[in-house]
């Protein structure tokens, strides 16, 4: 009775000026957020069902969490959910549902297909889209003006992942001269493999591309393309896959006893998950991928790590997560500024964004006249003891880069 | 070359046969009933949700979860048809489909509700096991589900051909009403001949689990796979089931290794449309059976 009392006696103005307050010294944030007089309401595209469902699921996890501490801050989103079933097709159908309901402003949709699908929706009804995850050039390269993507695109992963893999300290053991890549064969897949083909000779890697193998993203077997790959003798494996593939290309080199000095995807999101460490167990450790990842050394990141380990305890933060989170924090700095739930203030405010202070490798959060944010940096993380780790670049590294990779027979 | 195109039949032949499983469940109630089950990569799904959770949490092999699969599915299988598909018997086909892709429909919904959407795998120590013969390789895991398959196809021809219930089986399937005359109880065969399809398609799901990853949506690509196999090898022949499903998993096998490997399920595609094309009742079907 007491407590109640008390609580009726500080009024709604003063709790939430108390509130905000106390927010403002004991959380992170680059500004103190200012309560907001009614909530946005925001529509949040994913892939929580079907093949992209791990990555999807983790990115609407890093969502959740955003959404909950940016309310903290007194930033108030109404979130709906709506799952593409990862199909690519249903970007739009979700986008134009969200947008009938009335929200001011979408995210997502992970997925490039869906993305791009989503985006013609909201190009239609001029209904600002952050893109979460999507690499596909062609997401900021169709004349889009609403679309601001908070992702790396194709062309930047692959210029990032071609400058770390030339860093990468060559040994008596460790000196590769060929790769093969495997990929699997959607629009995601498409872009990162042209990219690479394009800019792998042209960067001059030095390591000679020697086939390519493209499967069905599909494919519940890929024992005959790692065969394939065997079969070229090739010194790195550079698979661009996700998270079930990534299972399945192991799960066979180990049956196939094929001991490249390297497995290193290039921009490819999925063995970082946890669902890949889970079920490789020992096989997992060495695998390198070069994709956007958190700032391990950012006290920004400590602190999101350290609710995330509250909230999700059981969970591993990772990319998805990270740009999950990250997309509601662009959103929640753009409602911020525009003070309004209208598309078009938002619009105008998502092309003023400069976000210093983030949790994602790279410069500020800045999108260019296409929408693309161009400052998201490339660290190189390799699984170590089934934990993601940093190895590059040097200033945010955890551990240094095991290579070669331990042969899968010598692994206990 | 040897090493590879050896490994990639092989690989193709074991994978083939446990399609084959599938597929007899399918031709069985087409055979006999002739209804087309829709429902069946479904019926699919549930038996490899059973030999997950099997291997989850009673720690069972997933070989051992085959007779729980089966069991469970023979029962649900035998029930559905008995007090309910075959009110719609007398129907027309269309309806019938309407009834079997709402089962189908009904058991994802449930899937996703019971699951959720993530896919779940099975990791065992047999995952990353293979038997050498030279440079051939057997997947360990590959090479039991095959043969639990065949043996299961083997039991089920044998039992056809020589049970009394297998005989009645024939007849039912030969001539219904002739069936109907001499007295057999049409309603409990046809619920039973359900059970044996249902059953088939929860071994399969269950050797299948180990294979590739659980999740509610994977039961339209096997349905497809299913009617694939049943109309390359002939519609209503158990033989011809063992044959589609050997020859569509070599086929794609072959295909991904000699051509590209997406160029996989286009050849599925492509045999059945010339399968269609130059016998229509499929490789080993008879044209024109009786009913």
């Amino acid at each position: 009775m007491t407590d109640q009392r008390n609580c009726k006696s500080v009024s709604p103005q003063r709790r939430r000026l108390l509130k905000a307050g106390a927010a403002a010294v004991a959380l992170p944030f680059p500004a103190v957020l200012r309560a907001q007089s009614s909530a946005l309401k925001v529509g949040v595209i994913l892939p929580t069902s079907g093949v992209l469902s791990f990555p999807g699921l983790a990115t609407k996890r890093g969502t959740e969490l955003a959404v909950k501490m940016f309310l903290e801050q007194g930033v108030r989103l109404d979130v709906s959910y709506v799952d593409t079933e990862s199909k690519a097709e249903n970007g739009r159908v979700a986008a134009e549902k969200l947008i009938r309901e009335g929200c001011g402003i979408l995210v997502g949709a992970w997925d490039s297909g869906t993305t791009i699908s989503a985006a013609q929706a909201a190009e239609a009804a001029r209904v600002p889209l952050v893109v979460n995850i999507g690499s596909a050039p062609q997401i900021t390269e169709q004349g889009f003006t609403q679309v601001f993507r908070n992702f790396t695109s194709a062309v930047q992963l692959v210029t990032n992942t071609v400058a770390r893999i030339k860093e990468l300290p060559r040994s008596r053991d460790f000196d590769p001269k060929t790769t093969v890549i495997m990929h699997v064969n959607d629009t995601f897949g498409q872009a990162m493999f042209g990219g690479v083909k394009a800019l792998w000779e042209k960067l001059g890697v030095g390591i000679r591309i020697v086939d390519t193998i493209s499967y069905d993203a599909r494919a519940r077997d890929l024992s005959v393309e790692v065969a394939k790959a065997k079969a070229t003798g090739a010194d790195i494996v550079a698979p661009i896959t996700r998270v079930n593939d990534a299972i399945l290309i192991v799960r066979e080199m180990v049956k196939q006893d094929y001991n490249p000095m390297a497995i290193i995807g290039p921009g490819s999101p999925g063995p970082y998950e946890k669902a890949f460490t889970d079920a490789l167990g020992k096989y997992s450790n060495d695998y390198i991928v070069c994709v956007p990842w958190y700032d391990p050394s950012h006290p920004m990141t400590r602190r999101v790590l350290d609710r995330w380990r509250k909230e999700f305890p059981n969970e591993r933060f990772e990319l998805n997560s990270g740009f999950g989170w990250e997309g509601i924090q662009v959103v929640a700095d753009a409602y911020q500024r525009a003070k309004s739930t209208r598309p078009a203030d938002l619009h105008a405010a998502l092309r003023q964004t400069n976000v210093t202070n983030h949790i994602m490798f790279g410069g500020p959060i800045v999108f260019d006249a296409k929408g693309q944010n161009n400052n998201i940096g490339g660290p190189m993380i390799q699984i170590q003891n089934q934990e993601p780790v940093v190895i590059a670049p040097n200033d945010i590294a955890q551990g240094r880069a095991v290579l070669p990779m331990t042969r899968w027979s010598a692994r206990g | 070359m040897l090493e590879l195109y050896g490994n990639a039949l092989v690989g193709g032949l074991l994978i083939g046969a446990v399609y084959a499983l599938i597929a007899t469940g399918l031709n069985i109630i087409f055979g006999v009933m002739r209804v087309v089950n829709f429902a069946h990569g479904e019926m699919v799904v549930i038996g490899m949700y059973i030999g997950f959770g099997a291997w989850k949490y009673l720690g069972l092999a997933p070989l051992a979860a085959v007779p729980l699969a089966m069991a469970a599915l023979f029962a649900g299988g035998y029930a559905f048809q008995r007090w309910v598909a075959n009110a719609f018997l007398a129907r027309p086909q269309h309806v019938q489909f309407i009834l079997f892709i709402a089962l189908g429909l009904a058991i994802t919904g449930l899937h996703a509700l019971m699951f959720g959407p993530e896919p779940r795998g099975i990791q065992s120590a047999s995952s990353f096991e293979v038997y050498r013969f030279g440079v051939i390789r057997l997947d360990a895991v590959r090479a039991h589900a095959a043969l639990a398959a065949l043996a299961l196809i083997g039991l089920l021809w044998a039992w056809l051909r020589y049970s009394l219930t297998g005989k009645a089986l024939h007849a039912a399937a030969e001539n219904l009403v002739g069936g109907q005359v001499i007295g057999i109880r049409i309603p409990h065969l046809f619920a039973l001949t359900a059970g044996i399809g249902a059953a088939c398609a929860g071994a399969a799901g269950a050797l299948v689990a180990p294979l590739f990853e659980t999740q509610p949506y994977l039961a339209p690509e096997i349905t497809l796979l299913a009617f694939i196999i049943v109309i390359v090898g002939g519609l209503a022949s158990l033989p011809g089931a063992l044959l589609g499903g050997l020859l569509i998993g070599a086929a794609e096998a072959l295909a991904a290794a000699v051509i590209t490997p997406s160029a996989k399920s286009l050849f599925s595609y492509a045999l059945l449309i010339v399968v269609l094309l130059a016998r229509p009742e499929g490789l080993l079907g008879r044209r024109g059976a009786p009913r």
